[in-house]
């Protein structure tokens, strides 16, 4: 615990850890920062210990550090790392090869892209157990097929016998468990594990994690960002900033009564108190019975959609991967033409190809995308990126142009001193702030935002949230709200729109959407969510009427 | 094995009888533009007009173009390229044995290149930046820029002149012993070897590098793997398409491109062949040599592109 109660000896006993980097900024001299500033914890056997932070806190490092490595050149220079007693910060090359993947091992945040394509996912499980020599092929064959079973995956029997690519995401995030877990290490170090999946598929893999963990009795060191998912499955967690420590505690006292204010920060992030306004009398914005296809009308992407945007007010569209949310921004803005219905704009109606719109019509819809920075060109400053559709769109130039920038730079939170600055020279949540300028710049009246909070951090998301809605207070913009993240469809939309394999198959008033009784499916999606409860993951489970589309 | 994997093979190999078919129409076309006359070429000084009407004749250098490249075209899907016109004799019957000559000292030159550029290949990404890498990739360099002629004289100096361990000059004859024969490509197969190494030596190591980033590289280090396993378990597998690729454009090289070789160690296959005719601007051959030389290259194409189809687990293993 906090207060360093000697018990027996811990498995694993991090002290003063400190990690650092060689970087190479541009034009510069090379110069070594610090990724990691003293950190030091325990974890005993058994137990899981929850690592959490924004980006750049050093959280994968300091887990990654437990076997010894250091990604991308980075070096632990201070501090010892005893596992079982002993500090594997002496050992050498061959001393840490013989840990890796027996006494540690490691669970990556993306199965997909962990997984070799070349070789069958039985070969894979069992690699590292054979190398190491701890058991028989067929021994560690029949485990992995035990640990297929427990982590509830389909047909156990024969999923080793597949390729990565004919298993789907959570599937594989569950076959990487049992991949770690087929060595029967003493600590398995989960980095994300969850992250990269859909809601409804998170809970799923959390819960077989968790039973797993639970039965086979190995430590765990949690990854995360997200608070509400290290609460279901650690018994104490560590908040880290920066690379360094600001709270660690029990799980109950880190989320109930934070002693830190940065924690209480993560805790009650999302908290944005935002009234629904009633829709007016007329959409400026209808889609009607829109159907859309890829493939040249084989693939059925987006089914008699129906949906409609008030001036000044958001419509969120939730729904899972592959739920047709983003096809729809992609049939109302021209990308992809639909092959029935229209989109009426201003009660005429919209041309369905992108290329036979005027430019009026163009600037009257814009669109902010999730990744910030590739939808900027990297040589450009933030005053061009800007500026551009102030010249397309008005014909400003010189002065005139320029006062604008400053004005919207002022809008959305950022000063002058940044028009000169590049891409790269701005952190994540800067850059969507940029992006958010050069929409409305053109001065539309929707903004289409596709999922532009989900590669943030929760405190940068919410800053982004907030600037969205007082932008709209101010300019009485409406918005197309994208997203699979319920928590921020709470927070900002005015209506609902629930996605499920191309179809609406729930719309109206945000009140209305999340009122009972619900379908099935936005049952499913609403009871995923992870709630910042200890116990809330087994209640949830228990209280599902639909399996996801995971499994 | 499933139908779009068959169907992607099928469309590569109809794709290459369609590019030899053309090329054969360029040949063709080539040799008919050149100036000068086979009939004026083979009587030269003593020509009349009449003996040279009389040979056209005989020729059938009188027809349409286009006649004639059909009865050309006839003659080679049905295994007769024609006579040549210098010496009288049956093309067919004198290439045989000279592709023959060919492919075997082709074939010994890559059974020594191949494995030696991978795993030369492998090793510099093992210590990858540092001196090994350095040193191979040095060597591997230095002996693909000097020219090939320069190579094979100072293999002939030293191991035919100074230490006579070897023959200077390949003479290779029909029921020669296996072991001789041996004996006598030694150099020109070593002076290829070390004119296509470097090529695929790099290739293998840039192919190796780009997936060394991937994240399943770093899952098998965190395995414990060693080095060198992750490499040639996790890495190469998917790296060989590419690597297939830069091999049999190599192995085209040592069957195409061995003209100056094979006239340095006076070897008697098809690149020596081909340069005594074109001075003697014997048509018939020049064609049947360029024909069999395009089918090589693009044959050994198809199979490097049907070779990374099979190679990939998405296109083997359908969902």
């Amino acid at each position: 615990m906090a207060d360093g109660k000697a018990k027996s000896t811990p498995l694993l006993d991090i002290r003063n850890l400190r990690i650092e980097a060689t970087v190479y900024p541009p034009g510069e001299a090379p110069k070594t920062i610090t990724l990691v500033h003293d950190v030091s914890l325990t974890l005993e056997k058994g137990k899981v210990l929850g690592l959490i932070g924004e980006s750049g806190a050093g959280k994968s490092t300091i887990g990654l550090s437990s076997m010894g490595y250091g990604r991308g050149g980075v070096r632990i220079t201070g501090g010892e790392v005893l596992l079982n007693g002993r500090d594997i910060l002496k050992g050498g090359k061959e001393d840490f090869r013989k840990l890796r993947g027996r006494e540690v091992c490691y669970v990556a945040q993306s199965a997909a892209a962990a997984f070799n394509p070349a070789h069958r996912l039985m070969d894979q499980v069992v690699e590292a157990t054979l190398l190491h020599g701890t058991a028989t092929r067929a021994e560690a064959e029949k485990r992995a097929v035990a640990l297929f079973k427990k982590l509830s995956l389909p047909n156990p029997e024969a999923i080793g016998e597949r390729f990565p690519h004919q298993v789907s995401g959570g599937q594989l995030q569950r076959v990487m468990t049992a991949m770690a877990l087929c060595s029967e290490p003493d600590l398995i170090v989960f980095d994300e594990p969850t992250t990269a999946l859909d809601v409804t598929t998170q809970i799923d893999v959390l819960a077989a994690i968790k039973d797993a963990i639970r039965d086979t009795h190995v430590a765990a060191l949690y990854i995360t960002h997200d608070l509400a998912v290290v609460a279901q499955v650690s018994d104490e967690i560590m908040v880290l900033r920066h690379g360094r420590l600001v709270e660690w505690g029990g799980t109950r006292q880190i989320i109930k009564e934070p002693r830190q204010e940065y924690t209480n920060a993560l805790v009650s992030v999302h908290e944005i108190e935002h009234a629904e306004q009633k829709p007016g009398t007329t959409p400026f914005l209808s889609v009607k019975n829109v159907t859309a296809a890829y493939g040249g009308g084989h693939v059925k992407v987006l089914k008699n959609v129906s949906v409609d945007i008030y001036p000044g007010q958001t419509l969120a569209v939730v729904g899972e991967s592959g739920s047709g949310k983003s096809t729809l921004a992609r049939a109302i803005t021209g990308l992809l033409p639909p092959e029935q219905g229209t989109v009426t704009f201003d009660g005429r109606p919209l041309a369905n190809r992108l290329a036979d719109r005027p430019k009026e019509d163009l600037r009257q819809l814009q669109m902010i995308y999730q990744m910030a920075d590739v939808a900027m060109n990297p040589r450009q400053t933030v005053g061009t990126i800007i500026g551009r559709p102030l010249e397309f769109y008005f014909g400003m130039r010189g002065r005139q142009r320029d006062a604008r920038v400053a004005e919207l730079l002022d809008k959305i939170e950022m000063g002058k001193g940044f028009v000169d600055r590049y891409p790269a020279e701005l952190s994540g949540g800067q850059k969507q702030r940029v992006c958010i300028a050069r929409s409305l710049a053109a001065k539309p009246k929707l903004i289409i935002c596709d999922e532009v909070t989900s590669a943030l951090d929760p405190l940068v998301a919410n800053g982004i949230l907030k600037l969205l809605l007082e932008l709209q207070r101010e300019e009485n913009v409406a918005y197309l709200f994208i997203t699979h993240d319920l928590a921020t469809v709470k927070s900002i939309a005015d209506s609902i729109a629930v996605m499920y394999r191309g179809e609406v198959v729930r719309y109206g008033s945000k009140s209305k959407v999340l009122t009972p009784p619900f379908d099935a499916y936005t049952d499913l999606l609403l009871s995923s969510v992870p709630e910042m409860e200890i116990g809330w993951l087994e209640k949830a489970i228990k209280g599902r009427r639909m399996a996801s589309a995971g499994n | 094995m499933s139908s779009p994997i068959l169907k992607l093979i099928a469309q590569r190999i109809a794709l290459g009888i369609l590019l030899l078919l053309a090329i054969s129409v360029l040949i063709f076309a080539g040799t008919q533009i050149l100036p000068g006359d086979v009939a004026q070429a083979i009587l030269g000084q003593s020509a009349t007009p009449e003996s040279l009407a009389n040979l056209r004749e005989q020729l059938g250098l009188n027809d349409p173009a286009y006649v004639r490249y059909f009865h050309w075209l006839g003659g080679v899907l049905t295994g007769d390229l024609g006579t040549a016109m210098s010496s009288g004799q049956d093309i067919a019957t004198s290439i045989k044995s000279r592709l023959w000559n060919t492919l075997f000292l082709a074939f010994w030159a890559a059974i020594v290149a191949i494995p030696l550029a991978i795993t030369l290949g492998l090793i510099a990404v093992r210590y990858r930046n540092g001196w090994v890498d350095k040193l191979i990739s040095g060597l591997a360099l230095a002996s693909t820029s000097f020219p090939e002629f320069f190579i094979g004289y100072v293999l002939v100096y030293f191991f035919a002149v100074k230490w006579q361990i070897f023959p200077g000059i390949s003479t290779v004859y029909e029921g020669m012993p296996f072991g001789e024969r041996m004996q006598a490509i030694a150099l020109p197969a070593t002076a290829l070897t070390l004119v296509v190494l470097a090529h695929m030596m790099r290739m293998t190591r840039a192919a190796i590098l780009n997936v060394m980033q991937s994240a399943y590289v770093e899952t098998a280090e965190l395995k414990g793997l060693s080095a060198f396993n992750v490499i040639r378990k996790h890495a190469f597998p998917n790296a060989i398409a590419p690597i297939i690729n830069v091999v049999m454009l190599n192995l085209a090289y040592l069957i195409v491109g061995v003209v100056v070789v094979e006239v340095i160690f006076v070897y008697p296959g098809m690149g020596q062949y081909l340069v005594d005719h074109v001075t003697k601007r014997d048509v018939p051959v020049v064609q049947a040599v360029g024909l069999i030389f395009a089918a090589v290259y693009i044959s050994l194409n198809i199979i490097a592109d049907i070779a990374a189809i099979v190679a990939n687990p998405r296109l083997r293993h359908p969902k």
